[in-house]
């Protein structure tokens, strides 16, 4: 076990399939620590932790600030709605007077693609993008493959397809990133409105039957429709997307071998999938609620390693 | 670099078999006592006195625990890399039961302080002990002694003690490494 080749967890695009062993192995770690009775360790005590969120988040907001809180890090949370962004302040203005109250750390969601980016080359302190845009948000990926490999042992070799708006989602790139990292097949599956025209370059293949996707694949991620982002129509009714390209349990049942579901949240039940797949023992959806926590100690652990 | 043996296999064995009476002497059958090596190393000397325990003095049952006290550890950063972390495994409760710490070497005592404070996630034991196989006197950083004690040095700063197990490195040896 040696550290991670990074100073700021930006992209899944910046690590090394080392990297990601390594949060894999720490999470594990973590994970037998928050089965605990007594959740917490005090590892990072001496820590501070800014939570700043330009967009909305339940998820992993709270994920984070419990992952941060676990290891003893003070926590200050920001939400973008109630501060003087509204007054016109810049990213990095409002960043650096926050980090002149000694904060060593920044847990960042922004709307803009490439905002952790920009801001790592221009503040000192560790970054964690916790989603920039339709760009990425890699410790959802992360907990993606590490809920993989807890349910089917290993990650390389699998057969992955992720359904839904690949377009709009910064999960589906950050999720193709390390699952070809670790060595898993990629189909993705959707509207061909909603596929990247580029999308192929990376490595993965385009199916847009999704029985035949389904047959193909060990697991399947459902993604949302996001509809805040669809700013024209890309598919004529939700109606008919869901006969096209949602899951229910017939169609699971009807495959020829058990696939697991997985879904990053939140959940349009009865549109990508309905209630009883989204609840079926197939479902690691919880698995990876809980994963989530682990997984993002692990990342702030050794990244606040790295602060000195 | 030089180094010399400490303490050969045969002493080695001849400390453990004293170690496992004196434990014996105060927890009798084990009964409310569970031994907690402390990771990594300590695990080693646990493991070796649970099984004279059994095997040797007929002890049924004792309840054997590994704790790592990496995230629990004052010198986070303070180091080149970060801190390696190994499994905890304790499937018992150590509420109101005794608990014996066991590691092979005691030097400044920062590691049985984590330990103090990592065992607390369990429960709340009625009495912690500790079970050192090699002492280093006059090295203390902390208020802390051992209960029992395998062999006491005097081995000054730049001196390491290397503890080396038939099934990690292949032999049964102490040895003093001059760095």
């Amino acid at each position: 076990m040696s550290e991670l080749s990074v100073k700021h967890l930006l992209g899944i695009k910046y690590l090394t399939e080392k990297d990601i062993q390594l949060i894999f192995e720490t999470a594990d770690h973590f994970k037998e620590v928050i089965n605990r009775s007594i959740k917490k360790v005090p590892s990072l005590r001496d820590i501070t932790i800014a939570n700043i969120f330009f967009e909305n988040s339940t998820r992993t907001k709270l994920s984070f600030e419990l992952a941060e809180k676990r290891l003893s890090a003070d926590v200050i949370n920001f939400s973008a709605g109630q501060s003087s962004v509204k007054k016109g302040e810049t990213l990095i203005d409002t960043v650096n007077n926050i980090l002149s109250m000694k904060v060593d750390m920044v847990v960042m969601r922004h709307p803009n693609p490439g905002a952790g980016i920009f801001l790592s080359k221009h503040v000192n302190a560790s970054i964690v993008n916790a989603g920039d845009g339709a760009h990425e948000h890699p410790t959802q990926a992360l907990l993606d493959s590490y809920s993989i490999r807890e349910k089917l042992g290993d990650v390389s070799g699998k057969n992955v397809v992720i359904v839904g708006d690949i377009l709009h989602s910064r999960v589906a790139l950050s999720n193709i990133f390390a699952l070809k990292l670790q060595g898993a097949n990629v189909k993705v599956c959707g509207p061909k409105t909603l596929l990247p025209k580029y999308v192929e370059s990376l490595g993965v293949e385009v199916e847009t039957d999704l029985r035949k996707a389904l047959n193909w694949c060990d697991v399947a991620n459902m993604l949302r429709i996001q509809n805040e982002r669809l700013d024209i129509s890309y598919f004529p009714t939700t109606r008919e997307y869901t006969q096209q390209f949602g899951v229910n349990k017939k169609l699971l049942d009807s495959l020829d071998k058990e696939i697991v579901i997985m879904h990053p949240g939140p959940i349009n039940r009865g549109v990508e999938i309905t209630t009883d797949v989204a609840d079926s023992k197939q479902s690691i959806i919880l698995n990876q609620v809980e994963n989530g926590v682990a997984i993002r100690m692990a990342v702030i652990y050794l990244l606040a390693s790295k602060i000195k | 670099m030089g180094q010399k043996v400490l303490l050969s296999e045969k002493e080695i064995n001849i400390i453990l078999h004293r170690l496992a009476c004196q434990l014996l002497e105060n927890h009798l059958d084990f009964k409310d006592t569970a031994l907690v090596g402390i990771q990594p190393r300590g695990t080693f000397v646990a493991q070796r006195l649970t099984k004279i325990l059994k095997e040797e003095y007929g002890v049924r049952h004792v309840d054997l625990g590994f704790l790592d006290i990496t995230f629990y550890r004052d010198d986070f950063r303070r180091g080149e890399k970060p801190l390696e972390a190994n499994k905890t495994k304790i499937d018992f409760l150590v509420e109101d039961r005794k608990v014996v710490f066991i590691d092979d070497v005691l030097y400044t005592g920062r590691s049985i302080r984590a330990a103090l404070t990592a065992i607390q996630s369990f429960g709340r034991p009625s009495e912690i002990e500790l079970l050192t196989l090699i002492d280093r006197r006059f090295s203390r950083h902390l208020p802390i002694q051992p209960n029992y004690r395998g062999r006491q040095v005097d081995a000054i700063n730049e001196e390491k003690v290397k503890v080396h197990w038939k099934e990690n490195e292949g032999e049964d040896v102490i040895y003093l490494i001059n760095k």
